[in-house]
């Protein structure tokens, strides 16, 4: 298998607590040709982007820049709607398109996460073909 | 009170299956079917007795020659996950919010049984009832069991054979 160069490749910023899923959207997402960065909670993803409160300038601080954020709703600590409008409020991030995964379809969460930005919001279980329709946009 | 022990439950589960191998029995009367045969034979019943579902078929699907043991690989780290969380659960602290996480990751892997047990046994923590709460732990438990038990069958079989079939359903 021969490695492409990194700016070839989309590179999607995946955050959930749970391990299994973790998984599961990072092969998906392999699948759909896109480079892989998976974080556990939020403030792990904020520390990735450059956000976090003691880091000075976003762009130093990761290799190659992050084409999307895919992040589950529900996690201890700071949730998904959190961390998108933490991402969404930084004039270095804002333009990163957020998509929000939830096993729960409340009418409610969506219209929240959609107002605050999000790209989209998908249920879980994730599937292939959701993978796709996300990743089709990015490759350019 | 000895503290609930779920790897001593979990191996008197499995020395009940090794009992009952439904594979032994069939090869004495007939010639006995390839190690792939028999893994679909068994995908299918699983799929079947609604063990699993549509999700695992996308699990499935996620293995290759680029990740040849994909599936052994999340249903393991699924089973350890799974298993820390009973053993927490048992303790009756923060139920709630690991029947929420575990609802998820079953839901993930195509563990259908599964993800309605805990469904349950969520619904029993958000309505406050011990007794409820301590019959749904149970039936989660041993829905797991089971789903760890075919697995564990399955993956004495060669590996190889649990990717995707173009022909399953």
């Amino acid at each position: 298998m021969e490695v492409t160069s990194c700016s070839s490749k989309p590179h999607v910023l995946a955050v959930d607590d749970n391990l299994v899923d973790r998984k599961l959207v990072e092969m998906l997402l392999k699948k759909s040709s896109c480079k892989v960065t998976t974080a556990e909670n939020g403030l792990r993803a904020l520390e990735y982007l450059g956000l976090a409160d003691e880091q000075e300038n976003a762009l130093e601080s990761n290799e190659s820049k992050v084409s999307m954020v895919i992040t589950d709703y529900c996690m201890p600590g700071m949730s998904g709607y959190e961390l998108l409008k933490k991402i969404k409020e930084s004039s270095a991030t804002k333009e990163v398109p957020v998509v929000v995964v939830s096993s729960e379809n409340i009418p409610t969460r969506i219209n929240k996460c959609l107002e605050e930005g999000a790209q989209m919001f998908m249920l879980k279980p994730l599937k292939a073909s959701d993978v796709q329709k996300l990743t089709c946009h990015l490759v350019n | 009170m000895p503290a609930f022990s779920l790897f001593h439950y979990i191996q008197f589960q499995l020395q009940q299956s090794y009992s009952v191998n439904l594979l032994s029995k069939r090869s004495v009367k007939m010639a006995f079917p390839s190690k792939e045969a028999q893994i679909k034979t068994f995908l299918k019943s699983m799929f079947d007795e609604g063990l699993l579902d549509c999700q695992f078929t996308q699990i499935q699907a996620l293995q290759d020659a680029n990740n040849p043991d994909f599936v052994n690989e999340v249903v393991t780290l699924f089973c350890t996950d799974t298993e820390r969380i009973i053993t927490e659960m048992n303790k009756f602290i923060k139920l709630n919010s690991y029947a929420v996480r575990l609802t998820g990751s079953s839901s993930s892997i195509g563990a259908a049984r599964m993800k309605a047990a805990c469904v349950d046994l969520r619904r029993a923590s958000d309505d406050e009832s011990k007794e409820r709460c301590l019959q749904a732990l149970d039936a989660m438990t041993r829905e797991y069991c089971l789903f760890r038990n075919k697995f564990h069958t399955l993956m004495q079989l060669d590996k190889g054979f649990i990717g995707m079939d173009a022909n399953q359903q």
